[in-house]
Order: structure tokens, then sequence, then C-alpha cells
């Protein structure tokens, strides 16, 4: 058996968590870009293009994310691409993202009062331009405690990426844990980094919260 | 493609599913029962009680939950608890649900007028009385969307259970892709039961709670 010091354990910890960190980045980026797509398709006029972006929201909120992952190590294979579970990870991260945030956002949008977008056509605006000056970055701005919440969420859900193979902070913990039998102390550090990552993310959001409902 | 597995494994899928229900029907019952008391005691009880459960959420919130589940089935052990995988299961879901739901349950309490348990108490109902009948149901009335949603979320989560080798319906499909070698077909097939199993729970909470909370719910 190889003879780990607390130390040992806690430093292999934190640079798998390096890796939780990253793939969070990653997928929150990845999740905001085509987030903003399918926010697109969701509020647009065409009542199809609406349909379609509600049924891709539903069809990611109403499955597990571990069979989303699991789909997506499978499956890409299957479209003659060579798979990696870092890139399954992201990918899967990334649209079950893109989903939770276009939905968020779209609250947003579905808060502003119709006449920010008569206001922007009276002044010459026209639809992209409406969306970009006027639109969303009112929506972003009333939705930025639910987005950050959204982050908290997506950090935690970076775990379910150790199921595919991932080397992050849980699998690493795994390893740990196989090599040195000591599943309370190893998996309470776990617990407690990404407490550390998670509580001022959700703190913040909560004080987001409390300004907005000051106004 | 190939389906030509999937009726042979209908009964195996149905077995899982079986099981991914019993999960979710058990941390609904246990979960809410606890969420009531601990937004209760949030409210009401002596200040260490109110600092623990306020940690208790903290902890719970900020975690993975594959990480409570590996904590409780891996670490209690060398404390000398040591529980079955069914249990373990039950036992983090339950936990980890009531902390998103002490808040939800808190909200709907704090928004119960002031008026009723003063109104309450002048009928002459004691103060137990006045909270479980009177000021419980408008409460739960008003956050039942948000309870929904909740229990929803915990159903889809209970997949990650399968890691503890809990006999549910994302173990079924590891079993049968292990067996029939055609991964992304058996993963696609669960994947649409748990759509469907979404679907139908969401359906079927807010009919048995108009029917228990009376009508607007939604």
């Amino acid at each position: 058996m190889i003879e780990f010091t607390f130390w040992d354990i806690v430093r292999n910890l934190l640079l798998a968590a390096r890796w939780t960190v990253l793939l969070s980045l990653a997928a929150f980026i990845g999740g905001g870009i085509v987030g903003l797509i399918v926010l697109f398709f969701r509020i647009a006029k065409n009542k199809w293009s609406r349909r379609i972006a509600s049924g891709y929201i539903a069809l990611f909120q109403g499955t597990p994310l571990l069979m989303q992952l699991f789909l997506m190590f499978f499956g890409l294979p299957m479209l003659g691409l060579r798979i990696e579970p870092w890139t399954a990870a992201v990918l899967g991260l990334t649209f079950f993202a893109s989903a939770y945030l276009a939905e968020i956002w779209r609250s947003g949008v579905a808060a502003l009062p119709l006449g920010q977008w008569d206001a922007g056509a009276s002044l010459g605006l026209h639809y992209l331009q409406e969306l970009r000056l006027i639109i969303l970055p009112q929506a972003f701005s009333i939705t930025r405690a639910p987005t950050v919440g959204f982050l908290v969420q997506l950090i935690k859900s970076t775990a379910l990426t150790s199921i595919i193979g991932f080397e992050e902070l849980v699998r690493t913990s795994n390893a740990i844990n196989n090599a040195t039998f000591e599943p309370f102390k190893v998996y309470g550090l776990v617990a407690l980094i990404f407490f550390v990552m998670c509580f001022p993310l959700t703190q913040y959001a909560r004080s987001l919260e409390k300004r907005a409902a000051a106004h | 493609m190939a389906f030509a597995w999937l009726p042979g494994a209908l009964g195996d899928i149905a077995r899982g599913a079986l099981t991914t229900i019993l999960l979710i029907a058990v941390t609904t019952l246990a979960g809410t029962f606890l969420s009531i008391l601990g937004a209760a005691g949030r409210r009401n009880g002596p200040v260490l009680l109110k600092r623990a459960i306020a940690w208790y959420v903290e902890i719970i919130r900020n975690t993975p939950f594959l990480v409570q589940l590996f904590f409780i089935f891996f670490g209690l052990p060398s404390l000398g608890i040591r529980l079955d995988p069914v249990l373990a299961a039950m036992l983090a879901m339950t936990l980890n649900m009531a902390a998103y739901t002490i808040e939800i349950v808190g909200a709907g309490l704090d928004a119960v007028p002031g008026g009723q348990t003063e109104a309450a108490l002048a009928l002459g109902l004691r103060p137990r009385q006045v909270f479980i009948k009177i000021v419980l149901p408008q409460a739960l009335k008003v956050i039942f969307p948000a309870l929904t949603s909740q229990i929803v979320i915990m159903m889809l989560e209970s997949a990650v259970v399968s890691q503890i080798a809990v006999r549910e319906l994302t173990y079924e499909a590891d079993m049968l892709q292990a067996r029939t070698f055609r991964s992304f077909e058996t993963y696609f097939v669960v994947t649409m039961v748990y759509l469907v199993l979404s679907m139908a729970l969401r359906r079927l909470l807010v009919s048995g709670g108009r029917r228990v909370l009376g009508a607007g719910v939604s």
C-alpha cells in the first residue's frame, strides 16, 4: 500500500480541483454562447422556431444530466468522431448549461415591458439592433442573480463527469480513497473544496437578489 | 441504430423504473416532512438549532450530490454506521432535497399573513394546531409549484445512485449496455423513459396537489 500523508491527499485533491474549475468555466462560456443562440430561437417571431427551442429546453431539463453525458460519450463516436472524456464532458455540460441559461434569460426578456420593444422600433432600430442595444442588456442585468446561481449548480454538476472517466476532483478522490481507505477524510475534503468554490458565489447571488428586491 | 435487444430488455427497464419511482416516493414524503420541521425550527427554534439548520442548508446546497452520496455510503461506515445501498441512497436523497425545500417551505411560511396566526389563536387554538391546520396548508399552497420542480429535479438526480449499485433505472441501463454492446441506443431509450417519468411525475403532483390543497394550485 502506498503511504499518503494528509498533505499528499490535500495536494492531489487541489491539483485535481484545477480541472473542475477549468471544466466549469469552459461549460459556462460554451453554455452561454449556445444558450444565446437557443434564446434567439426561443423569443423569435416564428412559432416553429419558438416551439423547437422550447422542446430543446424541455428535453435537457427533463432528463438526467448523467444520461446526457452518457449519450455524448457513446453517441459521438457513432458519428465517427474520436471522443475523449474531456470532450464529452465539455460538450455535455455545454448543452446542459445552454438549456438552463436560455430559460433564465428568456424569463428576463419576458419581464421587460413591451414598451421597450416599441420604443426601440420607433427609434428606427431593426430587430437585431433592438435585441443587442435595448432588450438583452436589460434582460441580462435583471437575471444576474439566477445566472450566478446556475453557475453554482454547474460547478456541482461537473462531479458527474467523473462517471464518464474525466479526471476531475471526484474521480481523483475515488482513486485516492482506493489507495488510502480513508473515505471519511477524503470525501470530507472533497466536499470542503467544493464548498469553498461554491459558497462565495452563493453569497454573491444572494446579495444580487437582495439588491434586485430593494429596487 | 439497432433496437432488436429492446423487447427482451423491457422487464429490466421496468424494474429499474419502479425502483427509481420508489426512491423518489420515499424521498418526497421524508424530505417534505423534514423540511417542514426544518423550516419551522429555523423560525421558532432555539438559537443553536437555528444556526445548525442554516449551516446544514448551506453545506448541502454548496456541495455536489454525488459527493454527499459517497460520503454517506463510503464515509459513514468508518464511524460504525453501515447502510445498505438503497437505504444510503434514500438517506442521501432525503437530506439533499430537504436542504432545498427547507428554504422553499420557509418562504411559504413567511408568505402567510401574521393575522392568520393571531386570528386562530384568538379562536382558542393551541399553537401547534395553528401551525398544522392554519399556517401550513396556506404555505404549502403558495410554494407548491416550487416544491414540484424540486421533486422532479431530485428524481433526475437520483440517476447518480447507480454509482453505489442501487438497482434503479440508470443501473439497469449500465447492465444492459454491457450485455448488448449497444451503448448509445440503450442510454437513448432509458433517457426517454426518464423524460416520460419526469413529465408524468409533474402531472401527478399537480393533480394530487389540487385534490389535497384545493383549487388554484398550478
